[in-house]
């Protein structure tokens, strides 16, 4: 895949996700994944997991990560940039032109249906992974642990992750021994 | 001329350390950006909550379009581009590095056994994310499990919209439509429903 075509591919990321790091989930399967097959979906859900636990922001995060894979550091680079030109541009005209943008309710109503449309997504993506992944009953009870740490134990994200590594560490290992 | 560029100096400064030290995504910079408007006088708290309801609302990730408007704010159109590279960099640094290390191991038993783990694990953080994002988007507030669900006219036609959108979503001559239509038949649908 050419750098031009890298870039393109996450600036339409960028400009499309609303909402933070998990609401690109579902463009990342279908752009990456489905249509031009550049990673796996358990490439994905490594990456996202890495993501999440290694300090920044996770879309930056992920594009690196994808980016890397394609071009090695040119690519990391070209990535990223993608994923914050329109950010950027769009976020200045804010600042600069539209201050009370936020003002006017049609905005408010305008993402308000954007994120229902979001949401559902998610929940197909999501269901994509989970039908991939959580095969047996050790991986539903570690699905089922970090779903219930962070939402009901307020639990950083980032002691899951490190948990699950750990716990995956020592069952190879002890499996090995 | 010298304290625009050592200004622009600090916002790249500090908000490379925000990209170093924030874990866990756009809303983790939070703090970082709240020590900065204390620090210097950049942003007040009445700023800081108007500039997380832009970052949250506008497209991009949520940490990129803080540091943008931050920037904007302090330098103009200079910082804001200063700003938004600061916050990048190291994710770029250390992810490169990461995948390096990930690509000689990716295929070694014991990166294989953690990844095993990591993924269900991983999936259940994604869940939960997406499961808090459809609770703000419905108007339900989910604390400790006891949900309040104002069950007022708006709320059902969100979670009707909501239903509806997921079906949609699943149903396999519909799958394959683009998420970009969804999107914007979110934003019409909200338009035209006053969400």
């Amino acid at each position: 895949m050419g750098l031009w075509k890298l870039y393109l591919m996450f600036l339409k990321i960028g400009s499309l996700m609303i909402g933070g790091g998990y609401s690109m989930l579902p463009l990342l399967i279908r752009e990456l994944v489905e249509r031009n097959k550049i990673i796996t979906e358990d490439e994905l859900t490594d990456y996202m997991a890495v993501a999440q636990c290694t300090p920044g922001v996770i879309a930056i995060n992920t594009a690196t990560f994808v980016g890397y894979k394609v071009r090695r550091v040119v690519g990391a680079i070209v990535a990223s940039l993608g994923v914050i030109t329109v950010p950027i541009v769009l976020i200045i005209l804010i600042a600069a032109v539209l201050k009370g943008l936020s003002q006017y309710p049609i905005v408010g109503h305008i993402f308000a249906g954007v994120r229902l449309a979001v949401c559902a997504l998610i929940t197909a993506s999501v269901y994509k992974l989970f039908r991939k992944s959580v095969t047996n009953v050790t991986s539903f009870a570690l699905f089922l642990l970090a779903f219930v740490f962070v939402t009901v134990g307020g639990v950083s994200p980032v002691f899951i992750v490190l948990g699950a590594a750990i716990v995956g560490l020592a069952w190879g290992g002890l499996k090995k021994c | 001329m010298l304290t625009f560029l050592s200004k622009l100096a600090i916002l790249f400064f500090e908000f490379f350390k925000t990209g170093l030290f924030a874990v866990g995504g756009g809303l983790a910079t939070v703090p970082f950006l709240r020590d900065m408007g204390a620090a210097y006088g950049w942003l007040s708290e009445a700023e800081l909550a108007n500039i997380i309801a832009i970052a949250e609302s506008t497209p991009g990730p949520i940490g990129v379009n803080a540091a943008t408007y931050v920037g904007y704010l302090v330098c103009g159109i200079p910082g804001a581009v200063v700003a938004t590279i600061g916050l990048v960099t190291p994710s770029v640094i250390i992810i490169v590095l990461i995948a390096k290390a990930i690509k000689k191991y990716y295929n070694s038993y014991l990166v294989q056994s953690l990844f095993k783990a990591l993924r269900p694990a991983a999936i259940g953080l994604i869940t939960a994310a997406g499961f808090s994002l459809l609770m703000t988007s419905l108007g339900v507030k989910a604390n400790f499990l006891r949900f309040t669900f104002s069950a007022d006219w708006y709320s059902l036609l969100k979670l009707g919209i909501y239903g509806l959108f997921t079906f949609f979503a699943f149903w396999k001559k519909t799958a394959k439509i683009h998420p970009l239509f969804y999107i914007l038949a979110g934003g019409a649908i909200g338009a035209v429903l006053s969400l």
